[in-house]
């Protein structure tokens, strides 16, 4: 772990989070009959995994899963070279009339869940869309909250929130330190939508 | 990467790079929405100094798929026919803001010289009867979708060689890959230089279809021959023309290509033309996708 830097989440604690997070969904859209997750890639796409695994679980029920990558609907495309597009997977039986709870790892300036919106609206007419994230770091840029919140984490804008999932990075985690300045970047706030957003 | 000029420049991650997107991008088709905001408010200029109704068509439905501006620019009735050099035209686009430019032109090079004389983008659609890099980028796109992979494959390029800029495209991009490449074809049509090329050739067709994963065939370019290459079409055709009796000796999933327009009858009987083996519609449809994904990666970042 570099200087600086330390876990406010471990495993354990993770598991509850999201254990917390299904049956709020339950509760929330009553029984969860129209629900559908979206996770949005890199790390959403395994949180929804897992929140459906839950859900099954409580509540006999197999909520449709899928992944909707925002890349090419970023407001920040010009700022940096072009980058590899992630995956989008709308499960069979499509979003109209659904209730989508998009899926993600951190909420920060909420421009990534802009983009999803309007990925959303490009796709289909879901019923509702709620929003379910694992930290919310605050400094939102826009007018966006989460209906469903792992752990509220109030960070500073100088320091860095990773989160590691066994999934992706082989161990469950929610690392704060300080931010790296990306070369080029004007201020120390790091690009509005990178990564951990 | 800032322009695509020569499949020979992209690196093997590069290619893959762009395979992946326009896989991604495919999906785009299919939705009621075929529409993505990725590059709105961005200028692509189809500058096309020779007829193509199929490439141009293609460069500009994937433009718009990405909301770009998108402005045709046919040398016929412009300010070519009045004698207008590309320099001048290049400066002309310069100077309105393009912010690429596809280009297709009749002269080997003219996509590199345009590209030293542009800010923008330059995407090469065809010059001369030397390359003509997205042809080929949807080519493999095509043979990884129906085939599974394409380290390995064995391709076979059949026809005209000489004038092809498709086959040189597709032999410097398949290499990369890790595809092996037997151009097919009569010895004057086959260009001087081809020993230097990354790839096997042979003058039977017989003898290398049993051997092939892919067998693309090619038209034969009578629009660029002022002489003779071959005795008589009928000569050509029993030769090197693919027909059902010799679609039945190529390995069971082995997959027929061209890149289009064909000519029935000489390099391809309807036959095989028609069989679902032949993935003609399917090149053009991922044609769209593919220039999509390029259009992306050069002009959607910084």
């Amino acid at each position: 772990m570099p200087d600086g830097t330390r876990a406010v989440l471990d495993g354990p604690e993770i598991n509850r989070a999201l254990t917390r997070i299904a049956h709020e969904v339950l509760e929330r859209t009553k029984g969860g009959e129209d629900v559908t997750l979206l996770g949005i890639p890199s790390r959403g796409v395994p949180l929804a995994q897992r929140l459906a695994r839950r859900i099954e679980r409580v509540e006999d029920l197999a909520v449709p899963v899928g992944s909707l990558d925002i890349t090419m609907y970023r407001d920040d495309l010009r700022l940096a070279p072009a980058r590899a597009l992630g995956r989008t997977e709308i499960p069979v039986g499509g979003l109209d009339d659904r209730v989508v709870v998009l899926v993600d790892d951190v909420l920060f300036s909420g421009r990534t869940v802009r983009a999803a919106l309007d990925a959303l609206g490009d796709l289909g007419r879901p019923r509702a869309v709620q929003l379910a994230v694992l930290v919310d770091r605050g400094h939102r840029e826009l007018p966006i909250r989460a209906d469903y919140v792992g752990k509220n984490l109030p960070t500073s804008l100088r320091e860095n929130v990773t989160v590691r999932l066994e999934e992706t990075d082989g161990h469950d985690a929610v690392l704060l330190g300080p931010a790296h300045p990306r070369p080029g970047a004007p201020s120390a706030r790091p690009a509005a939508t990178e990564g951990n957003d | 990467m800032r322009h695509l000029l020569s499949t020979g420049d992209l690196s093997r991650d590069e290619a893959t790079l762009i395979l992946d997107t326009a896989e991604e991008l495919a999906q785009v088709g299919d939705r009621s929405v075929k529409k993505l905001p990725t590059l709105r408010g961005r200028t692509v200029v189809n500058l096309f100094y020779e007829d193509s109704t199929r490439t141009r068509t293609s460069f500009e439905l994937a433009a718009k798929r990405l909301s770009a501006d998108v402005i045709n620019f046919s040398a016929k009735g412009s300010s070519v026919s009045k004698g207008e050099s590309l320099k001048d035209t290049a400066l002309t686009l310069q100077a309105m803001g393009a912010d690429g430019v596809v280009i297709r032109h009749s002269a080997s090079g003219a996509a590199h010289r345009l590209a030293n004389w542009v800010d923008g983008s330059v995407l090469n659609a065809g010059d001369g009867t030397h390359e003509h890099p997205t042809q080929a980028l949807l080519d493999a796109f095509t043979m990884r979708s129906r085939l599974g992979r394409l380290e390995g494959l064995r391709v076979a390029i059949v026809g005209d060689i000489l004038h092809s800029r498709v086959a040189r495209s597709n032999v410097l991009l398949l290499t990369t890959l890790g595809a092996h490449v037997t151009l097919v074809a009569p010895p004057t049509l086959l260009p001087v230089s081809v020993h230097t090329w990354p790839c096997e050739v042979s003058y039977d067709l017989d003898d290398v279809l049993p051997k092939s994963d892919v067998v693309m065939l090619l038209r034969v370019q009578a629009e660029r021959m002022h002489e003779s290459f071959f005795p008589s079409e009928r000569e050509y055709s029993r030769r090197f023309g693919l027909d059902g009796e010799r679609l039945g000796r190529m390995p069971q999933d082995a997959i027929v290509m061209h890149p289009g327009p064909m000519v029935r009858g000489m390099e391809i009987s309807a036959e095989v033309a028609d069989s679902p083996r032949c993935t003609v519609t399917e090149q053009v449809a991922n044609g769209v996708s593919l220039r999509m994904a390029v259009l992306y990666l050069l002009l959607g970042g910084s």
